[in-house]
């Protein structure tokens, strides 16, 4: 039998809780601070304005594609490769009075009348100033929305010391994903925000392997204390959490590796949320349920009082 | 016995794993390149079409696959795309008037799968290519309009009515008008000649420093009815637009109170797309000019006074140049049933519009009046200036005979059908198109990024499965074999259950989310492995550690799947396009991952190591 645990003795994970701890917080105040002072390099979606990806049949000049942009009145253009060196990608910001979506056109005109060989066309986006900001909001609401409605059916499902150790985990995995976003000013679009909250059920899903098997613990183990229930439970579950998110960060390396530029983002932000998901089920969401005084008493059911039990029955 | 499932389990098993193997099935035929013909104006697609369609491709030389008339379209497929392109443009070239034709990728699926309803999974447009639009409609400027219509009615029935105003404008509201007089007196007679006549207004009477205000604002209800028909008006004149297009397959469909999806796929010139959704519209009423002879005029001799056009059907009408009235003093035009159930449209025009018509209906009574609709559509070039050329396409809307004298508002009768009379009074209110419509958000794919989008993905998804799988195999052994099998069956399950549902499009991100599927679907049967290690590292028996490792596990798995599900959910319920397309990949990914490596899993192993006593160690 092939184990990656071979220990079977228990893992004294909470005797580091507090350098963890510090660990966390030094990572929530870089992530914070990055995000207060470059924010996010919004993408497309959510800034509004117009991108065009052409692929040429020879190794792009940038510099050339730049000059024919000036000449056509496009000063503003960000010219980048996309890619590979065929595939060049022309960005432009929203322009006051002037109609965006014809503006993807004249690009690819300006781009075929001059001497580059054959331009495939290969992506235009055009997003209107208002249409980006409100994708902005929808994706916020979304994730508050998501947050509320996962802390209810933890708060519903557990006790709700474990409900908000786990949703503060899920915060401290957003915040810290996003920070890198903002850190490396990775670009932040639609697929991203999707893939956070991706990240979100994928955290959880951990933290919730966890609890399960406190509850089970404190449940059958009475003379254990709440740090060593901890212990147990986390050693019992550390090689079923290695696994699942080795084979998780497998596909996503996959994905991050052949699955082209558009899914970049994508696969960025959940390899992060992964890695920080993993660590803060351990350090975050059973290390503050314990700071909560989670307690043996917490997790036996209760007898429930039907409410008027104590009357009389009216028929 | 311990671990040992009924027939009837393995029955059910069997019966959804043949059932979701068939519904995938037709992705394994791929798609023929195909031509797709179709009507458009006046003409159908008869047998006898379908015939022409024959023999224009056998003088071409050009021997198709097959072509079938179906869902009064005719499609053409053929064995290349080479052969698809030269097909078209000889269909197109000799087909004639009123006919589009569009290219296609028509799905190679077997007869006897179609027939029990099976398809290939719908890609969307960022792995097929093509456009996606959302339109705006400017309602500010369908109120702003309603709003001058309203002062100039308002004036022109004050003065017929004698009744002096010191003032009369737009409120800054944005829903009315505000009135000023000098005494009360003239305020109220001005109130009870109106307010009958103006059902849907509210009236507020207002007095300040010797002047008297009658603001007349539109209540909600009338607000909520004339921006709800600002974008069926725009909805209705998109989709004839679209249908010029020639496209295979488009989309149009309102998204909230005030926004219109049009999606083309397969597109390529997309300026040439923007430029006929955006084209503008005009009505016109004319004179019929019945001192010609419809033959004299279609063989060429047409006054020089008069034209000739064409109504729907085809049927040629003789018009006199001189226009009546145009579409822009017509101010609402709703089709209704007459007292005996006879369909017909009432029509409001505005009070200029209304003298005009009443000066000429005077004279011309027992004579009949055409409606011409004029659409400005381009044609693709450019003229010298750099301008696209624009060509004028006109069209017959209807033919009336005017029955008495005419005022502001009048009906057409005679009409064959509600249908008829629907669609003209949508093309009239067409003509006065109050809303202008924007793009505000555009993405187009190119057919080659398309397809490299849909070869990354299969590559990743390769690449993920065997990663996945080996290690599976490796530190599991044969209970590794029993959770790859059940990954495999869980891709098909996904790909069966996305082909079945209607209306469920597969995007990039949603072969991210089965790409996500594959790494995280084996976590239920990790966490039911490991669980049955404990157990028998516990010292328990193998029958009892394998039951009481599912019997485990299963509280934890469903918790754990709950959560991500409520996050598919949501996803879903505020993603757009292919955002939306992950979310159903993820949800359904769960779904089938829950099924097959919690049953599906325990049935292979109840199978293979099910209540046998002769079992020293498993292979786990």
């Amino acid at each position: 039998m092939l184990e990656l645990i071979k220990s079977k003795h228990t893992i004294s994970f909470m005797k580091y809780s507090k350098p963890a701890t510090w660990l966390s917080m030094l990572l929530l105040v870089i992530s914070l601070g990055s995000l207060s002072i470059n924010w996010l390099n919004w993408g497309l979606d959510f800034t509004g304005g117009t991108l065009i990806e052409v692929g040429f049949e020879q190794p792009a000049n940038l510099t050339e594609v730049r000059e024919t942009l000036t000449a056509a009145n496009f000063s503003d253009a960000v010219v980048q490769h996309f890619g590979t060196s065929h595939e060049v990608m022309v960005r432009l910001a929203p322009r006051e009075g002037v109609k965006g979506q014809v503006i993807g056109n004249q690009i690819l005109d300006a781009l075929t009348a001059a001497d580059f060989g054959n331009v495939d066309m290969r992506r235009i986006e055009f997003v209107g100033p208002n249409v980006g900001a409100e994708l902005a909001e929808n994706g916020g609401i979304a994730i508050i929305i998501a947050l509320i409605c996962i802390m209810l059916y933890v708060s519903m499902r557990f006790e709700w010391r474990l409900a908000t150790g786990s949703v503060l985990a899920l915060a401290h995995d957003i915040i810290i994903t996003l920070g890198v976003f903002s850190l490396f000013q990775i670009e932040f679009d639609l697929t991203v925000l999707a893939a956070l909250l991706a990240v979100v059920g994928y955290s959880l899903n951990d933290t919730i392997v966890v609890f399960d098997r406190i509850r089970e613990n404190f449940r059958s183990m009475p003379n254990l204390t709440p740090e060593e229930i901890v212990d147990k439970s986390l050693t019992q579950t550390l090689s079923r959490t290695i696994i699942t998110s080795g084979t998780t960060i497998f596909v996503l390396v996959s994905l991050f590796v052949v699955g082209g530029e558009l899914i970049h983002g994508f696969a960025t932000a959940l390899l992060i949320g992964i890695f920080v998901g993993t660590y803060s089920s351990i350090y975050v969401a059973s290390a503050l349920a314990i700071r909560l005084g989670v307690e043996r008493e917490h997790m036996i059911p209760e007898v429930i009082e039907k409410e008027g039990a104590d009357q009389d029955p009216l028929m | 016995m311990l671990n040992k499932y009924p027939l009837w389990k393995y029955l059910l098993l069997g019966f959804i794993v043949l059932f979701t193997l068939v519904y995938a099935a037709p992705n394994l035929y791929g798609e023929d390149p195909a031509v797709q013909v179709s009507a458009t104006r006046g003409a159908t697609v008869e047998l006898s079409t379908l015939d022409k369609v024959q023999d224009i491709l056998k003088q071409a030389n050009i021997s198709p696959k097959s072509t079938v008339l179906e869902n009064g379209q005719i499609l053409v497929r053929l064995s290349s795309s080479e052969e698809q392109l030269i097909a078209r443009e000889t269909i197109s070239a000799q087909i004639g008037d009123g006919f589009v034709t569009a290219l296609n990728l028509a799905a190679a699926t077997p007869a006897w799968l179609e027939a029990i309803g099976g398809s290939p999974l719908k890609l969307g447009l960022d792995l097929r290519g093509g456009v996606h639009f959302l339109m705006e409609v400017d309602m500010e400027e369908a109120i702003s309009k309603e709003q001058e219509q309203m002062v100039q009615d308002l004036r022109a029935d004050l003065r017929e009515q004698k009744i002096r105003y010191r003032g009369i404008e737009k409120a800054s509201t944005e829903t009315g008008v505000i009135l000023r007089f000098t005494s009360q007196e003239i305020l109220d007679s001005a109130v009870d000649y109106l307010k009958p006549i103006n059902p849907g207004f509210t009236f507020d009477e207002k007095e300040t420093s010797g002047s008297f205000y009658l603001t007349i604002s539109m209540t909600a209800e009338k607000l909520k009815t004339a921006k709800e028909d600002a974008l069926q008006q725009n909805l209705s004149i998109l989709r004839n637009r679209v249908n010029e297009l020639g496209v295979a397959e488009p989309l149009v469909q309102r998204q909230g109170t005030d926004r219109i999806v049009v999606e083309l796929p397969g597109i390529q010139d997309t300026a040439r797309a923007k430029e006929i959704l955006g084209a503008t519209a005009t009505l016109e009423f004319h004179a019929v000019d019945s001192d010609t002879d419809v033959s004299d005029a279609l063989a060429g001799r047409v006054p020089a006074s008069s034209a000739l056009y064409k109504e729907r059907d085809g049927q040629p009408v003789v018009v006199k140049k001189k226009i009546i009235l145009t579409g822009n003093h017509i101010v609402d035009a709703q089709s209704s049933a007459d007292e005996y159930g006879r369909a017909q449209v009432n029509i409001s025009l505005d009070s200029q519009g209304g003298s005009k018509m009443s000066r000429f209906t005077k004279n011309n009574i027992g004579k009949p009046m055409a409606t011409l609709f004029i659409e400005y559509l381009p044609t693709g070039k450019k003229k010298a200036n750099g301008k696209s050329e624009t060509e004028k396409r006109i069209e017959v809307a209807n033919v009336a005979t005017i029955q008495a004298q005419l005022g502001r508002s009048f009906r057409i009768t005679g009409l064959d059908n509600t249908a008829e009379a629907h669609n003209l009074a949508l093309l009239l209110r067409a003509g006065a198109l109050t809303a202008p419509i924007q793009i505000v958000e555009e993405r187009t794919i190119g057919p080659s990024l398309g397809q490299q989008n849909i070869d990354n993905g299969i590559k990743a998804m390769v690449y993920g499965l065997l990663a996945v799988v080996l290690f599976m195999f490796v530190y599991y052994r044969k209970f590794g074999v029993v959770a790859n099998t059940a990954l495999l069956f869980n891709i098909v399950m996904i790909v069966g259950l996305m082909s079945l549902i209607p209306g469920a499009t597969l995007t990039l991100p949603g072969i991210a989310g089965i790409v996500l599927t594959i790494g995280m679907a084996v976590d239920a049967n990790v966490l039911i492995f490991e669980r049955i290690r404990e157990e028998l590292n516990a010292g328990k028996s193998i029958q009892r550690s394998i039951n009481e490792g599912y019997s485990n596990a299963l509280s934890t798995i469903a918790d754990a799947n709950i959560t991500t599900f409520i996050t598919a959910v949501i996803l879903f319920a505020v993603g757009t396009g292919p955002i939306k397309g992950f979310a159903v990949t993820l949800a359904l990914g769960i779904l089938t991952s829950m099924f097959t490596s919690i049953f599906g899993t325990r049935a292979i192993v109840n199978a293979l190591w099910g209540g046998r006593n002769d079992i020293k160690k498993l292979s786990i």
